[in-house]
């Protein structure tokens, strides 16, 4: 699980081009929208395409994001349960 | 305000891996490659901008340009200011669009950036740095095939002459393939520069 939490902030880094974030600047229970690290919707379609893309995750409703994105121990529990690769 | 009176107050251009301030090297950089190089000027010269490193390559090289160029010369950051944009290229965003493309090729491998959508097209540059330097003001973007100093020339004057806009900013800035051009000058009231077509021109092609 602890991979699998790195992965991601490694993922959302590079892929949201978070360029002046480290990873170990990172929590796994830091929000990940608002006062954590400050991502916004765009952020959200990019993450939701990212489940799609890497994890093989659908996600039908937009607003089931909402939760699964809360923090990076959240997204990381919700994929260990749902990723189809 | 007749066209007769309008000056050059600042300009800037970015290109071959140099910034140059109204004919100051600000900043030269050796790196080979575009993204480097603008990421490197960026946090050298000190810009502070959220959605920086979210914009394509177009908007990044346009919004930098204007950023010095404004930066350095509005009196009262944080006010409203009825400065109007109009900028121009050969390109649009067609290096972009390329990339965009090659995402969606594939059916069984579609996965399309959202964020394409949003930080992509020439008028996003336009909207960037309106939302920074508050310009709630008019704003266009043209495609031409060149440098086109005739256009820009009359197109500032008229917006200045018939009041809608109290200064201009006006703009050449092109991306395609690595290749990178940004030349970026503020019409004004003031300023010691003649706002001619031969200065303009003269300006452009002192890089």
């Amino acid at each position: 699980m602890s991979d699998l939490k790195q992965e991601l902030k490694e993922k959302i880094i590079t892929q949201l081009n978070l360029e002046d974030i480290a990873i170990e600047e990172i929590a796994d229970t830091d929000p990940l929208f608002g006062d954590g690290l400050g991502l916004d919707s765009i952020d959200a379609l990019e993450l939701i395409v990212m489940l799609d893309k890497d994890y093989g995750i659908k996600l039908t409703d937009p607003k089931e994001g909402k939760k699964i994105f809360e923090s990076i121990e959240v997204m990381a529990n919700y994929i260990s349960e749902h990723r189809t690769k | 305000m007749k066209a007769a009176q309008l000056k050059i107050k600042s300009h800037i251009h970015i290109v071959h891996n140099r910034i140059i301030w109204n004919n100051e090297l600000i900043y030269s950089g050796r790196e080979t490659d575009f993204p480097s190089f603008i990421k490197k000027a960026y946090k050298d010269i000190g810009t502070d901008y959220p959605k920086f490193f979210k914009m394509d390559n177009l908007s990044k090289l346009g919004f930098l340009a204007a950023d010095i160029l404004l930066g350095n010369t509005i009196r009262e950051p944080g006010r409203e200011h009825n400065i109007a944009l109009v900028f121009s290229n050969n390109a649009a965003s067609l290096d972009t669009d390329r990339k965009h493309q090659k995402s969606i090729q594939d059916k069984e491998n579609f996965f399309p950036s959202p964020a394409v959508f949003v930080y992509t097209l020439p008028n996003i540059v336009l909207g960037e740095i309106s939302i920074k330097h508050m310009l709630y003001s008019e704003n266009s973007f043209f495609i031409f095939s060149h440098f086109n100093a005739d256009y820009l020339y009359d197109y500032a004057n008229s917006l200045i002459e018939t009041g809608k806009a109290t200064e201009v900013l006006c703009g050449w800035v092109d991306y395609d393939h690595e290749d990178y051009e940004a030349f970026v000058y503020l019409v004004s009231a003031e300023g010691t520069t003649e706002h001619t077509k031969e200065e303009i021109l003269k300006l452009y092609r002192t890089k």
